[in-house]
């Protein structure tokens, strides 16, 4: 048994500190998206719940292309589109301005993309539950505050979005999970995060069925940590009972 | 239209039609790939999800445990790794697959991505299913258990045909994510859409080719979501008030 888990030993001799790493840098991928892929589908829910026509229109565009595209699709179309994107947008820039073209070639590395990639998706799903988090605040809650002489500024900061926060936690906690499993999607710009790791260590040892099994088995316990950690906020942060997992 | 046509519109529309008659016939391909093993994976994971759904609500321990355990790793790893386990792990247990006449499907990495998405998608659905029997009022067994259904009896004429209408929705957003999921067999050499446009990106290094890949995967889960729209208000017609 142990001469079968030798190649997951830690050091030189064996995969299991590569395979850490890579899962710190799938954990990191997450955390870095996180933030961003919400700021992001707060902002677009607004933009879907709001007074203008064209903003909502670019909402319900935004939501619709990244929900639909496959992830891998955004990833590889991130990788190599944001670099062209960029390169033209700086030239566009530079001769409006006047300036003489650099002619810089914008470089993006690959946790840039990924990172860029995922937030795009997450952006894309999470307004969706924003936007029903934000319908599902009572319209009196509104009035009082506007009773209380508030701005709808201080109103929304104040009054709606905490409500928005509590109601929105179940599904959000659902597409951190989705999140953590589409990381490993960004292995194929060779980004060394878990997937990738697991890759190298299977060639190099021709041990494949191992270490995919070790790679799926860390993910699997980051999900269960996940899952764990949401059951104990739960309560605190959402005092209806959720909807099950998806 | 015939295929001079489909290329003027597409060049009018600013497409690169020279592009797209070099490379349209291989990404229709590519669809007819995706469709398969979206085809093949759904359906027996439907069927495998209600074997699960049953066993984790009905079944004693023993049976309670691994569907439990099955449902919790396909539903908390990531596809592509499911995909790479089954596809190059196989490898690894060549000579026994072999013995066992199974090597067929490992050695082909079409056979491998229907088998893991069909694994992978049963999970999902057997949650769905889970909870829709679960969440039906008990009132309803009790009524089956009175009329004399067993267990078995209960889910097929009582149970099922509530709980189903009320999976409707979560299964269709299954069958989308599923379409979406697929594009993960390009990994392993599969030419679905995915892998027609890497082929096309890497012999014309045209970013264009990607852009097309965005609008057949947006159109093909449009028409699916519409279908489905439609299915369900049709099944569901005799619960609305007229």
């Amino acid at each position: 048994m142990t001469e079968l888990l030798a190649p997951l030993a830690f050091g030189p001799s064996g995969w299991g500190d590569e395979l850490v790493a890579g899962a710190w840098l799938t954990l990191r991928l997450a955390l870095v998206t996180l933030p961003i892929g919400l700021a992001i589908g707060l902002g677009v829910a607004l933009m879907r719940d709001g007074g203008s026509r064209v903003l909502r229109s670019v909402g319900e565009l935004y939501g619709a292309v990244f929900r639909g595209l496959p992830e891998l699709l955004t990833i590889f179309i991130v990788y190599y589109g944001a670099p062209r994107l960029a390169t033209h947008v700086l030239a566009l820039a530079e001769a409006t301005l006047g300036l003489p073209l650099s002619g810089t070639q914008v470089q993006i590395d690959g946790f840039m993309a990924g990172v860029l990639a995922l937030a795009l998706v997450l952006g894309a799903f999470s307004s969706e539950v924003f936007l029903g988090a934000i319908r599902a605040v009572p319209a009196g809650q509104r009035e009082a505050s506007d009773a209380l002489g508030m701005s709808r500024r201080q109103a929304f900061r104040l009054v709606i979005l905490p409500q928005v926060m509590r109601l929105a936690f179940p599904g959000l906690a659902n597409n951190w999970m989705t999140l953590l499993k589409d990381t490993s999607l960004v292995s194929v710009i060779a980004l060394p995060e878990l997937m990738r790791q697991a890759n190298l260590a299977a060639i190099a040892t021709r041990q494949p069925f191992l270490f995919y099994l070790a790679a799926c088995l860390l993910y699997l316990a980051m999900s269960v940590a996940s899952e764990r950690l949401r059951r104990r906020i739960e309560p605190a942060a959402s005092p209806r009972s959720a909807e099950p997992a998806r | 239209m015939n295929g001079a046509d489909v290329l003027a519109v597409a060049g009018a529309l600013g497409f690169d039609a020279p592009l797209l008659e070099r490379y349209g016939p291989l990404l229709l391909q590519g669809l007819k790939t995706t469709l398969e093993l979206v085809a093949i994976s759904v359906p027996i994971g439907f069927l495998l999800a209600l074997a699960l759904a049953y066993a984790r609500l009905e079944g004693g321990p023993a049976t309670r445990g691994p569907a439990t355990a099955f449902m919790s790793f396909f539903r908390g790893t990531p596809a592509l790794c499911q995909l790479f386990l089954i596809y190059y792990g196989a490898g690894q247990f060549h000579a026994a697959l072999q013995s066992a006449g199974l090597w067929w499907i490992f050695r082909d990495a079409f056979w491998c991505a229907a088998l893991a998405f069909t694994l992978n998608t049963a999970a999902y659905q057997a949650e769905i299913i889970r909870g829709a029997i679960a969440n039906l009022p008990a009132g309803q067994r009790e009524a089956a258990e009175a009329l004399g259904y067993g267990t078995p009896g209960a889910w097929r004429r009582v149970l099922l045909p509530q709980a189903l209408l009320v999976a409707l929705r979560p299964l269709g957003n299954e069958l989308i994510l599923m379409i979406k999921t697929s594009s993960v067999a390009s990994v392993v050499t599969v030419v679905d859409i995915m892998g027609a446009t890497k082929r096309a990106f890497s012999g014309s290094l045209d970013f264009e080719v990607y852009l097309w890949a965005a609008l057949v995967y947006l159109a093909l889960v449009e028409i699916v979501r519409r279908v489905w729209n439609a299915l369900e208000r049709r099944m569901t017609r005799h619960l609305r008030t007229a």
